[in-house]
């Protein structure tokens, strides 16, 4: 923690698109674990999607016009934090590179990059949170999503906070770190490719006997849940920051409401 | 080579439904992975290796004239000629040429994927010419009459128990079943070969300016048999493989075998350098290089320059999820997986390939262990880009993405549009929480449930507090 004198950041909370539509518990559990962690949280209401697909996609006008719509909403924050390592990799390494030739632009696409988080990186790195309240009973199985990962470097710091869970035993899956087939668009505009991708990373589940899944991109999480409870599996699954504030009650991300 | 890209769904599916490409893929791609990850984790500098690689590749394709011109004074100064071919017709008839001169009838060839990319060996075959490929892999899918799945494993997707089949229907019984008895009979029958060959055709995995030396590198040795048993040694390469000296020749066999196959160092590493000398106890009369641009001096100076300084190692296809699931064959040309991508786009033009470069989920794992650095995850994003501007993209979803556009630039109507999603879908879901089938999301619902909302977005709740 911080000294007492120091007045705490102001974080503006990201609400990424599919959270905001299918999830709303990980923001609210979002919202507990920064201000536990010392942070005065906002969420703007003029928020949309960061534009990544649009980026990815290929058409990079209008990530670039999405880009600098999220920049004005966010850049008055000491930091911006978002529950998803792939929204958060294309406003801390994608925006400057769409702004690479606008000067106008660039500083300020820079700027925002510089103190944009993924939420348990900025937990981790920035807070130097080490423990947490929360208890869960189960064994838990973490894939580590590809945005993140490899983009963020987001690999220790999920387990280091999922570690000081109370009650909550961690199991490495084989393969943890390859691709489980969501990617964004590529799922249903390559739908067979991407079950056979799915089916593996679920075998790889099944394989640890984990009775819980764990992430930390609701995306990766609505594609294995999906197909997990297609195939009647009782894995439950949770995005890490459910779990990390004591909020991961009920059967999780597609099992019935609470 | 015939390009079927634009059936890539088509056959992606079929290669999906196939138990044995599952099997044979299943079984190589994990001795690769696996070994490159042992070998590299044994090598501290080898991330070091990685940033001089690159930077040494950048280095030569700034300065990509000035190597060419010398390695093509050293190559002549060693006896050798160099033949320059702008594309794939020009390399066809410089080496039908040069068969014809010599009165060729066999014609040997160690693996070259530029020989693949050129067509070389239906012309050659219409020329009545007797085609060999000597490298094992090659070699059975000659027998199959099939193109190459893998740059470096030709013939990964075939199973021991196919290989059996096609080598008792070539070369008559007894069946064999063990890997050594069918490489014994491969050998016995390619031993032969080598001596009746007139010419030999190799690539050239590097070429050296300081040296005029080309150098490939095996685990078979069929390349040395099939360049120093032949009177005349056809070198095939693209103009991009020059390395500037011998010593950073060692710096790439130090990351390419790693990487590759996941050995410290392939089996054998040969040198040519010029035609056989008065004193030397053997080699080709005649050896020529023919230089192949076919493409890719467009790519110098621009978004795909850092495609240039592929080595051809294979482990982008090895790491990838998308070529684990279908296998080479899928993506219709002669470069598969995610170098081939970006590759076939550039080669063969955006209209024909529209799925390779989409194909893709942007999981950045072939990047993370490309020996050269090559950011491929951002190459494919800039042929979407490419396609995005040329208006090549199937209208529905070109609709798609100027909806989405639209709404999400105008917040109230974005959240508006969400609302509206989460209190229809959150209904859909009903005490279940998933929702089994959707008829406009039907790719997502065929093979997996769809999480249903809660009901109220998140803003909404937030603002309600």
């Amino acid at each position: 923690m911080p000294p007492r004198s120091v007045p705490p950041p102001r974080v503006g909370l990201f609400a990424t698109c599919l959270m905001n539509l299918f999830r709303p518990n990980i923001g609210f559990a979002t919202v507990k674990l920064l201000e536990e962690a010392g942070c005065t949280v906002e969420v703007p209401a003029a928020q949309t999607c960061c534009g990544q697909p649009g980026y990815n996609s290929g058409d990079f006008d209008a990530a670039r016009a999405l880009a600098k719509q999220l920049i004005k909403v966010f850049e008055g924050f000491d930091y911006v934090v978002g529950p998803s390592g792939s929204c958060m990799a294309t406003i801390r390494l994608d925006y400057p590179k769409l702004f690479e030739n606008d000067a106008d632009w660039l500083p300020r696409a820079e700027a925002l990059a510089a103190k944009s988080w993924e939420l348990l990186s900025f937990l981790a790195e920035v807070r130097g949170v080490t423990t947490v309240s929360a208890s869960y009973a189960g064994t838990a199985t973490y894939h580590d999503s590809c945005s993140g990962l490899r983009s963020l470097g987001i690999k220790q710091q999920p387990r280091l906070l999922l570690g000081a869970v109370n009650g909550l035993a961690l199991t490495e899956m084989r393969d943890a770190e390859v691709c489980c087939g969501f990617g964004g668009t590529f799922c249903v505009k390559y739908p067979e490719i991407s079950g056979r991708m799915v089916d593996e990373k679920i075998a790889n589940i099944d394989a640890t006997g984990a009775d819980t899944l764990l992430g930390g991109d609701l995306g990766c999480l609505l594609n294995m849940a999906g197909r997990l409870k297609r195939q009647g599996s009782t894995v439950k699954v949770f995005h890490a920051a459910e779990v990390l504030a004591g909020m991961a009650t009920g059967e999780g991300i597609g099992g019935a409401p609470k | 080579m015939k390009i079927s890209s634009p059936q890539f769904k088509e056959k992606s599916v079929i290669a999906l439904a196939d138990p044995r490409l599952r099997q044979a893929l299943g079984q190589s791609r994990k001795g690769f992975v696996n070994k490159r990850a042992e070998l590299v984790g044994e090598l501290p500098e080898f991330e070091r290796l990685r940033d001089e690689a690159r930077d040494l590749k950048n280095h030569v394709l700034d300065n990509l004239d000035h190597y060419l011109e010398r390695y093509e004074a050293a190559v002549t100064a060693a006896g050798g000629h160099v033949h320059w071919a702008r594309d794939a017709e020009e390399a066809r008839c410089i080496i039908l040429n040069i068969c014809q001169r010599v009165n060729a009838k066999t014609i040997t060839k160690g693996k070259t994927m530029v020989s693949e990319e050129i067509g070389l060996n239906e012309a050659l075959e219409a020329g009545g010419y007797t085609v060999v490929e000597t490298d094992l892999g090659e070699y059975i899918i000659q027998l199959a009459h099939e193109p190459p799945s893998h740059i470096i494993a030709p013939a990964i997707h075939k199973t021991k128990e196919q290989v059996s089949e096609l080598f008792e229907a070539a070369h008559g019984g007894p069946r064999k079943s063990s890997v050594a008895d069918l490489v014994t009979e491969a050998r016995l029958v390619l031993r032969d070969k080598y001596f009746q060959a007139d010419v030999g055709i190799t690539g050239g995995n590097f070429l050296v300016a300081e040296t005029g030396s080309s150098i490939i590198v095996t685990n078979e040795g069929n390349g040395d048999l099939t360049q120093t048993l032949a009177k005349v040694h056809i070198v095939t390469s693209g103009i991009e493989r020059i390395v500037p000296t011998l010593e950073d020749v060692a710096l790439f066999l130090r990351i390419l075998a790693r990487s590759a196959t996941g050995q410290e160092t392939e089996t054998y590493t040969t040198l040519s350098t010029g035609p056989r000398r008065p004193d030397d106890v053997d080699g080709p009369e005649e050896y020529h290089v023919v230089l192949v641009d076919n493409g890719r001096s467009k790519m110098l100076g621009g978004k795909f320059q850092d495609m240039l300084r592929c080595i051809r190692c294979g482990a982008c296809m090895n790491h990838c999820p998308v070529y684990g699931a279908i296998g080479g064959h899928a993506y219709g040309w002669v470069y598969p997986g995610p170098m081939g991508a970006v590759l076939t786009p550039l080669f063969v033009g955006l209209d024909a390939t529209y799925d390779l470069p989409n194909a893709c989920t942007l999981n950045g794992r072939c990047e993370s262990v490309c020996p050269v650095r090559i950011p491929l995850p951002q190459l494919l994003r800039e042929l979407r880009h490419m396609q995005h501007q040329q208006g090549i993209r199937p209208q529905g979803e070109q609709r798609a993405l100027g909806a989405w556009r639209f709404v999400a630039e105008r917040p109230s109507l974005y959240q508006f549009a969400n609302r509206l999603a989460a209190r229809v879908l959150g209904r859909l879901g009903g005490s279940k929480g998933r929702i089994a089938s959707l008829p406009f999301a039907r790719a997502w619902t065929d093979s997996r449930d769809m999480p249903a909302p809660e009901g109220k977005t998140f803003l909404e709740q937030w603002q309600a507090r």
